[in-house]
Formats: structure tokens, sequence, C-alpha cells
């Protein structure tokens, strides 16, 4: 007899996240897998933060030893937590911190942080469009849709890879009012251009003149440039400098390397300290019916790093580290495209210089379909079909071979269309 | 045009939020800040559902200390993101747990399995999938965990209510069978696996037969909301029984959500499981995607901690063991209470709380963490005022709470309030 739901189809598998599964099933000794935004060490390895695991034998410590148990946290989260995270991205002296204007909860990383974001603009700014980049996270769309707001694109990229700031510009005033901007704090996934403080600048000035809502979405604070103030620079203009009331997520998956644990916040700034306290009952009220409280372990790893003068000054190096490596095999990755005088992905690109100047986790790289199914097939190199390098998947062993590799896909499809 | 107007106080403290209202205080959740402010030595916390020591105290399971050991000491372990669908070696054992490892079921894989953040996790997400692929109205016992209601809700779901509870805080098997066969054909119905919250009256086995008749005749969409395997009488199977029953004696096809809070003491760590079983592998597979579909947008992926945890305790036949004996012993305490408050009340003469009752006899037939004494709302807040008793206002009393040091303390403040003060 049949199911009652033999009606339900199979999902297409998630553009991002199938890249993975098919590098796990391939044998072969040289794959490459550009495919997920993890970071990797030189040896292609995942990495464990010495901060975090110094945390992890104090946190398990007090466990066995009757300090600290697995009670329920409060829906909002693990308060020391909390403390922290608001400070961590805007600022331990930021006026909206000290007038207790910042509302925060603990939240399942980015995306978590995100879902809490649009149900709460779903019931509070109803009808608000939410406007994303184009190109952006595809979750970003799956995520606002699912709150049942309409999403609609702003242009980002030149043909050139650089920040098309008049498309851009262009496009969010010709929004309506109130709506909703999603925007990348810093190493914009999944390109790697930002907006420079200029630029910036000219964005606030059209969220101030549409009375827009900004979401500030930070996945790489620290991570992208090292320097945790200078990541948070956009974020801290428009809710200290300017006063503009925003929406702004956090996620410790790659700055901590904490991707499995799920660690992030939500973070909603007003220009209202009653308002606040008001607002955390109600992403509260939204938390509940999703699961309830958040989970311990990844929270109390934050925390406990961030709290001991000594465990923040080994993450900090860490950071430094990250971000040294990421920025080293740019370099070498462009380096070793010149050195085997590998064509530019089009006539639009005048050099492979994109790759070190764009910032963060992935490389744009301007390749297209046709060339990332030459890289799977005939070189096991795996990325996801809009031509995006994690780059943390690049080091000094493989990167010559990658490059040999876009050499080679690029005679045998031809360049870029667009 | 914008439902909430903004509120401006003063030019330039205008938030466009001014006018977001503060969310009413979560009632269970609300004791707990009550019970945490009062100062008095005496206080007894009878609030939240969460297992209490004979000394008041939380407590850390021995299988879980070695578990959280094991982890923190195998240099193997990073913490990359989970897949979508949750932990592999957990997904296979919680399957096995409360369906049984000889389940043909789960042998034959016809069970779409996802980790989620405990049974609430696990509601939304099975609540979710229902609003798309099989929509009707949600059939909730009257009474039942409160939130129930909001879960479906939130999902766009309607909810009604099924009669539960008979004047003397036995099952209304009439009334529920009643409601039941009168609700539309393809509804949902929600129903506790075992030891009922807030009630802890459960139906027996043939009453969970006619139950299972109603079900298989209204074409039900069924969901077992499963937070107390083990937990309940200390054994694993025995409080699996109902679902077994259905799933494999009347093969119906059925939704199962799993809380590991309880029975592993993992509260924080927010561990359990959606559990769809179908008749095909094929449809398990393509519900499977679907549901992961679900949780993509909501978080990504589940984190890693809880589900090692358990993953870590039932690899290991000793931790295995450990966490058997562990159950029992949580089990027993409870069972003992129950039966300590009944014998205190019955030493210091107390009445029942109403006229209904004919005794006090129904806190230790009840099951599980809670007892639904039957006290009112009244008597409830007198408890609390006068004697620091704290509990939910419909008189639900977490057993765990209740100890060999405070259950003589109980027993008098319920009689005094039951009876009116004491005439010196």
């Amino acid at each position: 007899t049949m199911s009652r739901w033999n009606h339900v189809t199979e999902a297409p598998p998630d553009p991002i996240l199938g890249v993975s599964v098919a590098f796990n099933a391939d044998t072969a000794a040289e794959k490459v897998n550009l495919g997920i935004g993890a970071y990797r060490d030189e040896n292609g390895k995942p990495w464990v933060l010495g901060c975090v695991k110094e945390a992890e034998k104090k946190i398990t410590e007090q466990i066995l030893s009757g300090k600290s148990n697995l009670e329920y946290l409060p829906v909002q989260g693990l308060q020391d937590f909390l403390d922290q995270t608001s400070k961590i991205i805007l600022g331990a002296d930021s006026a909206a911190l000290k007038e207790k204007r910042v509302s925060v909860v603990q939240t399942l990383s980015g995306t978590g942080a995100l879902r809490v974001a649009a149900e709460f603009l779903s019931i509070y700014n109803p009808g608000t469009v939410v406007y994303v980049s184009d190109p952006t996270w595809t979750n970003h769309i799956s995520i606002f849709k699912k709150a049942g707001l309409e999403v609609r694109t702003y242009r980002y990229l030149t043909k050139t890879m650089s920040l098309d700031i008049d498309g851009l510009l262009e496009d969010l005033r010709a929004a309506p009012e109130n709506s909703t901007f999603v925007l990348h704090t810093v190493a914009h996934n999944p390109s790697g251009v930002d907006p420079t403080p200029d630029q910036w600048k000219q964005i606030a000035e059209i969220v101030k003149a549409k009375n827009a809502i900004p979401v500030f979405d930070t996945a790489y604070q620290g991570y992208a440039s090292g320097d945790l103030d200078k990541d948070a620079w956009s974020v801290r203009y428009f809710a200290n400098e300017l006063g503009i009331e925003l929406l702004v997520t956090q996620s410790y998956s790659k700055n901590f390397g904490l991707y499995g644990e799920r660690i992030g916040a939500l973070n909603v700034v007003t220009k209202d300290a009653a308002a606040a306290g008001r607002i955390r009952s109600q992403l509260n009220g939204i938390i509940r019916p999703m699961y309830s409280s958040p989970q311990l372990q990844g929270a109390r790893l934050v925390a406990a790093v961030i709290s001991d003068p000594e465990l923040y000054k080994l993450w900090d190096s860490e950071l430094k580290l990250m971000a040294g490596r990421i920025t080293a095999v740019r370099t070498a990755l462009r380096d070793a495209l010149i050195e085997i005088s590998c064509p530019t992905p089009s006539s639009n690109y005048a050099s492979w210089d994109h790759i070190v100047a764009q910032i963060g986790m992935f490389a744009y790289t301007g390749l297209e379909a046709k060339h990332v199914e030459i890289l799977q097939s005939k070189w096991h190199i795996y990325c996801t079909k809009n031509g995006r390098f994690s780059m943390a998947g690049v080091n000094l062993k493989n990167a010559k071979y990658i490059a040999g590799a876009i050499k080679d896909a690029l005679a045998t499809a031809g360049p870029s269309a667009a | 045009h914008n439902l909430f107007v903004m509120s401006c106080p003063a030019a330039g403290t205008c938030s466009r939020w001014g006018s977001v209202p503060m969310a009413p205080a979560d009632p269970i959740l609300g004791v707990a800040v009550a019970f945490n402010a009062d100062p008095s030595p005496k206080k007894i916390n009878l609030g939240i559902g969460a297992y209490r020591t004979s000394e008041g105290k939380p407590l850390v399971l021995k299988c879980i200390r070695a578990a959280e050991q094991k982890i923190v000491s195998d240099p193997t372990l990073n913490k990359e993101y989970l897949p979508v669908q949750g932990f592999e070696p957990f997904l296979k054992q919680t399957a096995q747990v409360i369906f049984g490892a000889d389940s043909p079921l789960v042998k034959e894989e016809k069970i779409a399995v996802v980790q989620t953040l405990s049974g609430t996790g696990a509601l939304r997400v099975a609540a979710e999938f229902i609003a798309l692929y099989c929509p009707g109205v949600v059939y909730i016992s009257d009474p039942s965990w409160g939130n129930h209601h909001t879960i479906f809700r939130k999902a766009g779901l309607q909810t009604k209510t099924y009669r539960y509870l008979s004047p003397t805080m036995g099952l209304d098997i009439q009334g529920l069978l009643e409601d039941l066969s009168a609700a539309p054909v393809g509804s949902i119905f929600v129903l506790h696996t075992v030891a009922h919250n807030p009630t802890g009256v459960d139906p027996t086995r043939d009453q969970w037969k006619q139950i299972a008749e109603v079900c298989e005749a209204r074409k039900a969409v069924i969901v077992f909301d499963t937070a107390y395997q083990g937990y309940a009488s200390g054994d694993l199977d025995n409080d699996a029984w109902s679902l077994r029953y259905f799933a494999h004696e009347k093969k119906l096809e059925l939704m199962v959500t799993q809380s590991y809070s309880k029975n592993f003491g993992l509260y924080g760590e927010r561990i359990g499981a959606l559990n769809i079983a179908v008749k095909d592998k094929a449809t398990a597979v393509k519900i499977r995607s679907q549901l992961n579909g679900i949780i993509r947008p909501m978080y990504s992926n589940p984190q890693l901690h809880g589900a090692r945890l358990v993953a870590t305790v039932l690899a290991d036949p000793a931790l295995r063991k450990l966490w058997e004996k562990e159950l029992k012993e949580m089990s027993n305490r409870i069972v003992d209470m129950r039966a300590a408050l009944v014998g205190a009340l019955g030493e210091i003469g107390c009445p029942p709380p109403g006229a209904k009752f004919s005794s006090w006899n129904h806190i230790t037939s009840q099951i599980g963490m809670f007892a639904y004494t039957g006290l009112s709302e009244k008597q409830c807040d007198l408890l609390t005022s006068k004697h620091h008793v704290y509990c939910t206002r419909n008189g639900r009393f977490s057993m765990a709470g209740v100890n060999p040091s405070n259950v003589k303390y109980l027993a008098a403040a319920i009689k005094d309030v039951v009876v009116g003060p004491a005439k010196l």
C-alpha cells in the first residue's frame, strides 16, 4: 500500500553543501575542496583553535568537578556570552551599549540569527521588502522567504569584479520606504568585494533617506583582516557614529572555528532603551516555539575565551594567523597563474588581481559553470558553479596544480561569457 | 502601510520599534524566575521540569561525565559542520532507541530521521513539514504542554483540543475517543508517548489500542511527542510501547519526536530527533531531503556537542548499561517521592483537593516528571505566597523538586491551603 506522503518529492541538493558531498565521494589523491567555506590549515586539514582547546578543557573540568551543570539556558541564551558578544561587534565603548539600547539573543550561528531577525521583521515591520545583493549567500533568500517576506536584489558587481557602487546606490534609492537592506559587514560572500569606507558612507545616506532597516550579516569579523575592530568598521559607523537603528547578526563559525557548535547572536540596536527590553521579550517569543532555548557548549566556549585575557590574546593571534594564510595563498594562486601565463577569465579582466583584491574566505574567480565542470571532472577540484573558490582550500602545495587546472579549463571551454 | 506606528517621545529618540509591546511572561519559565528571587530558606521549586537529586541539586549523569571526558580527550575530533540532518552515528542510534534495535522499520530504513534541538526543535520541524505536505487541524490534549499550541500555530496551522482528563484526574477515554472521532479525516493528532505533560496520566495499553483504531479510521497524521522515554518507568522499551504498537503492529505511518533533555539530563545541550516512519524506503529518503530543506533556512545544521555525548554513551556497552542504571535510579526516586508525599498527606490527615476526589492516590497513579494535583489556582497562589512553594498555577508539581527533607513541609503547606489556616 502507498504512503500518505507519496506526493513528497526529493529536494534538490543544496548547491553549496552538495559540493562537499561530491568531494567526499571522490577517491583521487590530488582532489582539492574549494567548496565549503571552512578554514583549512597549510596541509588542508580542519583546525581547532588553541584558545578553543584550552577553553574546552576548562569547561569540561568544571562539569566533572561539579562546578557547573547542564541545566537549561534562559531563552535568550548564556548571559556571559550575551554580555561579551555585543561588545565584540559594536565595540566596548559603543554608546548604544552603554545606554542599554541593544537587544541581544544567542542564536544558532549566523543562519539562526538571520531567521530570528526575519521572523521579527515579518511581525513588526510587516510588508517590508528585503533587498539582498546580487550575488549573495543563497541561503539569505530562503531564510527571508520562509518568514513570508518579499525578496529583491540590488546590483553589486561590475563585469570586472569590482563593486558596482552606482548600480547598488541606484537600486537602493529605488526601494520603497522602510525596506530592509541586507548588507555584508565585511568579506562579502561570495565575491569578497567590500565597499570602501567612502562607499559605506554613501550607502548610509540612502539608508537614512529611505528610512531603511539595515541587517548587517557578520560572518567574518576578525577572520577577514585579522583585526576585529577593522572588520567591524561598517556596522560601527552606522550604529555608533550615525545612530542608525539596525540589526546585526554574528557568526562565530569562522573566526572561532566553531562551525559545528552553531554559535552566534542577533543584536537589535535601537534609539530607545525601553524598546530594547521589549524587543528582547519578542525575540524570545520567536525562539521559544522554534527550539525553546539555545545550547550550552558553543556559548560557553566563546564566553570562556573572550573573558580570559590570556585566551583572548591567543584568539587574536590565531585570527591573524588564519587571515594571514588566506592572504598569502591569494597571492600564491595569482602568482602561479601569472607564472604559467594563464589567460584571464575573459576580456573583461585585465589581470587575475581581483583574487588578491578580494577579502575573506572566498575568491569570486570569474570562472563559469562550464569551467567548474572541467575542474571537477578532470582535475578533481571542487567548487560551486558560480566560480566561487573557498581560498581556505588553497595552500602552497596545491596552488600550482590549481593554476594549471584553471588554464586547462579556460583552454578547453573558452572564456567566460559575462 | 506599516501597522506599527512609530512613537516619538522627543525629536531624535524616535525608534521605529517604539510600539513593540512587551511579550507576556511565559508561565512555566516565570515560576523559576520568581523562585530564584525568593530569599526564604524553606522555598521549594516544583516549577520547572528538570530532575533534582534528593539533595535538591541538578544532576549530571555519570555516563555523561564519562562521555565528556572521552570527547575532550579525543585528539581526532574537530568542530566541522555536521550535515544538515545531523550526526550520522547519532541518527542511527536514536531511531533504534525509540523504535527498538530489532524494529523492521529501522532495518528496512523506512524512517526519515533528523537531529533536532531537543523536543521543541523536532516538533517545529514536524509542524513545518506538515504545513507543507499534509496541512490540517492539529488536535492537542486539554491540557497539554503550552508550547504545543504555539509551535503548530507558528507553522501556520490551526489547533484544537481533545478531552483528556476526567474530573477525578483519570483519563477521560470516552471524551478523548469522541473528540478524535469527530475530527476531520487527515487531521493531525498530537499524542504523548508516555508520562503525559502536565498530568502524568497515560492511557492503558487497551486504551492505546482504542486510540489507534480511531487514528486509523480518521487517517490521522500521528505525532508522538516523546520527552520521557526511560525516565518514566526506568525501562526504555516499556516507555515506548505506545508508538511501537502503532508502528509495528498496526503498521501506521507516524511521526515521533524525541528529547534527550530528561532521560540523559542534557537539558541545556538541546539534543533530540524527529523520526518519520513510512511505508517504504524511497519515501523516507524524499522526506528526509525535505526535512533538510526546512532545517537549512532555520539554522543550517545542528550542533555537535549534545549529539556526540548521546552517541558516545550509546556506542559504548558499559556506558549504555550505566545509563540504563541511572534511568532506573531517577525514575525510582520520583516514584518514591510520589509515595512519600501521599504518605505524608495521609499522616497529617490532609483531605483531598476537592469534592471530586476521594483520595490523593492520583499522585501515585500518575507517572513521570509531573503530578497534576488538582489544587486550584487560588490554592497554588497561596502555596507560593504563604509557604514559598513554587509550581505552575494549574496545580502541576514537578515531583523532581520533592525530596525526603522537604516532603513533610510540603504536605503541611498543602493541608494549609486545602483546609485553611490551622487553628491554634
